[in-house]
């Protein structure tokens, strides 16, 4: 027995009426369902984060320190000096409301304080209460109020009801970004110890460990070896992969989600199978390190300082292996982090060569600086070169379609490198509808640290739009597999689908390319990597 | 009853009444000269003031909202202007959104349906609003434009021109001139909105209700002089250029609806640097508009970086090495 609603008790409760009251006199109440437990103590002391705490998002008492309105009056001015962003997007909304059908959390709930434009509300009227003249003398009026006890709970709830997706952003005639906000908002919540445990553990994890969920090295090798097993029982070729191996050419780094949790496991089959054939085809040696074995930053869902903190080790994984360059993985918010944040925080990355790819001799020009290149923009470039034997008829049982990721949509722009190379692997690809892909696609529900268990009806409601938008697409053309290039989709993805699409699988883009990619003297395959027949080997896979 | 607009109709109207008084009293040298060089002082040192703010703030991140495909492979089409990798393309992005409004634009209307077989979700191009701001806009600005007249002898011929367009249809005399109307309509459209448009209304604070009857009431009394009134407009300009050239006088027989417009206008303009409307000079400065999405190929530096306690590798060596070296992992130390 789930704690959560049916599909259809969700969505009964699902209506976009708003509240006789204003907003600001309306009180928010914490529900079970739609918030995720508070941090371990244990996992705050590990990075020194401050007021390190047993707490209870439901208990009266949240056991802050004694200044805590100073704490975060003085984090806001310092913010408010360090961030022109974070200034000019508290002075310049003039609630247009564009933005506020946009939020997946605002579709799926109907809370009207999950509108973009509310969420930053509950920021900015503290904002013109502390640091505006108008605020100052007319209060209320000037849509000003006091930071109390009420509105401090009511930003811990909603901003951990924002997946940092960006979506709102798009359409804001002023570019005010959603994310932008939030993070300044956790940063501020941070100061007083009030994270939660989704978050706070794994970057304590990532920061002791490597990884988020702490695997130490040895397990971790161990896992990369059981996936060899596997690989080797089904084609027959052994895969063997590089551990913390100095002066190897290229250093690989992916969400450790991939090494652990299924389906994700299969996208991680994908890499080793896809970095074993272009070692015994071309030569190429890629490492892997249980060092910086975690691509995803859950410090980025924390502050920019614990972001850069474990982003640190990418850069100093490669000085230490001597690589020439780094290929990160399929990954969200560790793209953000590192095509928007890497390079500035920890750069410049003077010891690494400009990524040229040595088996097409194709230079990375838009990576030339940071030095890391996203797997789909290194895979579709052996691809458009001929360099690996696909048999696209091996992904004959898939009809697919793609689902954007948030951050290397709204915060890169890889678009088209996926679905190039879904294109080449893949028979039959489907588009959702175009108000739900590429820049405009929405978030899986579960982004920017949300994907805990006892948020599971936070999750579905806000993972509806993507569902829907899948749902499309499943019943006009059988649509049986959702590609993404995500670990945190990859995670999310599956019980969404389960609750709202029922028939619907998910899988990652190097998935598809290890089903498609024919090694020489390999067993004939008669099952995917999941060990699902391939169409018309139904009989041979009983066998 | 939503008490944010009553408030603000409420005071915009007592406040059009002031002048009323105050001209009564004889105040014309107050509400004539005295506030509008107080407003105009206001303006240019809050606007300034609050730029100044605004910049010395700095932008430590490159954080550009990309909205479509990123500069990567040669073969791939790059959206140049969506997201764009030059300063180029960052400009061209920058006059789409200044003069095109280009992402109010893309707004979409969802609406979910509720079925048996489950639930529906639409999205449909919403253009309504983009188009009443820019009206809007644009009829401001058309209607700012032409009343240089007023300070500039003789009429520069841009603004002669401009009127020229503006009264294209050569109704009436005086002439009507069609930006004035249009102001008067999209600002109504645009409080009208705010007003049956729940969600909007509860995002709505008086902040947003203010400035909108401020400017319905400087058209409304624009009109009003022009077509009704008929204000003695050789006494205006002699009041306006004695303001510009800096030799103040008020000249007799200038009806007191002119004082009201020129008050409202002052409020307008002296209330801008304090208030939502420094959004015009805000959107030139917004980071995730204004910066090109290079960031792995040109290095941002941020001002305030500062060192980190990191986990080094050594550290992480000492914590597992006996492990490491049961697994077969490579150590830096035996």
């Amino acid at each position: 027995m789930a704690d959560y609603p049916t599909s259809k008790e969700l969505i009964d409760n699902v209506n976009y009426k708003l509240p006789k009251k204003g907003w600001m006199d309306t009180p928010t109440t914490i529900r079970k369902g739609m918030y995720c437990y508070a941090g371990n103590p244990k996992s705050l002391e590990t990075v020194g984060f401050p007021n390190a705490r047993q707490w209870n998002p439901l208990d009266e008492d949240w056991k802050l320190p004694e200044n805590w309105q100073e704490i975060i009056h003085n984090g806001f001015k310092e913010r408010l000096e360090n961030f022109r962003s974070f200034k000019i997007f508290m002075d310049i909304c003039v609630r247009c409301g564009a933005c506020a059908d946009k939020c997946h959390f605002y579709i799926g709930t109907g809370d009207p304080k999950n509108m973009p434009v509310l969420r930053a509300e509950l920021l900015r009227s503290v904002y013109r209460n502390d640091f505006t003249t108008a605020g100052k003398i007319l209060g209320k009026l000037a849509g000003a109020r006091k930071l109390t006890l009420d509105v401090l709970k009511e930003w811990w709830y909603y901003l951990f009801q924002c997946t940092e997706c960006r979506r709102c952003s798009v359409f804001c005639p002023y570019g005010i970004d959603t994310a932008e906000i939030t993070m300044m908002g956790r940063e501020l919540l941070n100061l007083l110890g009030l994270n939660i445990d989704w978050i706070a553990t794994p970057v304590s994890n990532c920061y002791k460990t490597g990884n988020h969920l702490g695997i130490q090295p040895h397990a971790f090798k161990d896992m990369l070896d059981f996936f060899v097993e596997d690989i080797e029982e089904l084609t027959g070729i052994n895969v063997a992969p590089n551990y913390n191996k100095k002066g190897a050419d290229i250093l690989f780094i992916t969400p450790s989600g991939d090494v652990f949790a299924d389906p994700g496991t299969y996208t991680c089959m994908g890499y080793l199978m896809l970095f074993h054939y272009l070692k015994e085809k071309y030569g190429l040696d890629v490492t892997w390190s249980t060092y910086a074995s975690e691509g995803g930053n859950f410090g980025s869902f924390t502050s920019h300082e614990m972001m850069k903190r474990l982003n640190s080790k990418m850069y100093a994984e490669a000085k230490r292996l001597g690589v020439k360059w780094i290929i990160g993985g399929e990954c969200g918010h560790m793209w953000r982090v590192i095509h928007q944040y890497m390079g500035t925080m920890n750069g410049p990355a003077d010891f690494l060569e400009e990524p040229v790819s040595p088996i097409t001799g194709t230079k990375f020009e838009n990576a030339k600086s940071t030095k890391m290149v996203h797997i789909a923009e290194f895979t579709a470039d052996l691809i458009k070169h001929g360099k690996l034997d696909l048999d696209k008829s091996r992904n004959d049982h898939i009809k697919l379609t793609y689902h954007d990721s948030c951050n290397p949509s709204r915060g890169m722009g890889l678009l088209d490198e996926p679905r190039y190379v879904i294109q080449n692997v893949c028979n039959h690809f489907y588009e959702m509808p175009p108000n739900t892909i590429r820049e405009q696609t929405f978030c899986c529900g579960s982004g920017a640290g949300l994907n805990a268990g006892e948020n599971m009806e936070q999750r579905l409601a806000g993972g509806l739009p993507r569902a829907n938008a899948v749902k499309y697409v499943h019943d006009k053309f059988g649509v049986n597999m959702l590609g993404c290039v995500c670990a945190i989709d990859r995670a999310a993805l599956p019980p969404l689908m389960d609750y709202w699409v029922p028939g619907v699988g998910v899988i990652g883009l190097h998935e598809l390319v290890a089903n498609a990619l024919i090694f020489p003297g390999e067993n004939k395959r008669t099952t995917d990597l999941r060990g699902e027949p391939l169409l018309g080997m139904e009989d041979e896979a009983d066998e | 009853m939503n008490v944010n607009y009553l408030v603000s109709l409420v005071v915009v109207v007592a406040l059009s009444f002031v002048p009323y008084f105050g001209i009564d009293a004889g105040l014309k040298m107050l509400f004539g000269i005295v506030i509008p060089y107080l407003a105009f002082a206001v303006f240019f040192v809050g606007v300034i003031n609050r730029i100044v703010s605004w910049s010395r703030s700095p932008v430590p991140f490159r954080i550009p909202t990309t909205c479509g495909q990123q500069k990567s492979l040669p073969w791939f089409k790059q959206a140049k202007i969506d997201n764009p990798s030059t300063t180029v393309g960052v400009i061209a992005r920058m006059a789409l959104e200044i003069f095109l409004f280009r992402s109010l634009f893309r707004n979409t209307k969802m609406q979910l349906h509720k079925s048996e077989n489950g639930p529906k979700i639409t999205f449909q191009w919403e253009l309504w609003l983009w188009l009443a701001a820019l009206v809007f806009h644009y009829s401001f600005f058309v209607v700012l434009t032409r009343h240089l007249r007023f300070f500039a002898e003789p009429v520069p011929f841009f603004v002669q021109l401009l009127e020229k367009i503006d009264g294209i249809f050569q109704v009436g005399v005086p002439g009507v001139l069609i930006s004035g109307f249009m102001l008067l309509l999209a600002a109504t459209y645009l409080l009208v909105r705010r007003v049956i448009i729940p969600q909007v209304k509860y995002v709505s604070l008086v902040a947003d209700y203010f400035p909108l009857f401020l400017i319905m009431g400087i058209a409304f009394t624009g009109i009003y002089m022009r077509y009704f009134e008929k204000v003695d407009i050789v006494g205006v300009k002699a009041l306006t250029m004695g303001i510009i050239t800096l030799s103040p006088q008020i000249p007799a027989g200038i009806s007191t609806i002119f004082y009201v417009h020129l008050f409202l206008v002052s409020l307008l303009v002296a209330y801008i640097p304090f208030s939502k409307l420094m959004h015009m000079g805000g959107i030139f400065m917004s980071p995730t508009r204004n910066m090109a999405n290079n960031n792995r190929a040109t290095r941002h530096i941020n001002p305030w970086n500062y060192p980190v306690k990191v986990h080094s590798y050594a550290e992480y060596e000492d914590d597992f090495r006996e492990k490491m070296i049961e697994a077969g992992l490579p150590v830096e130390k035996e």
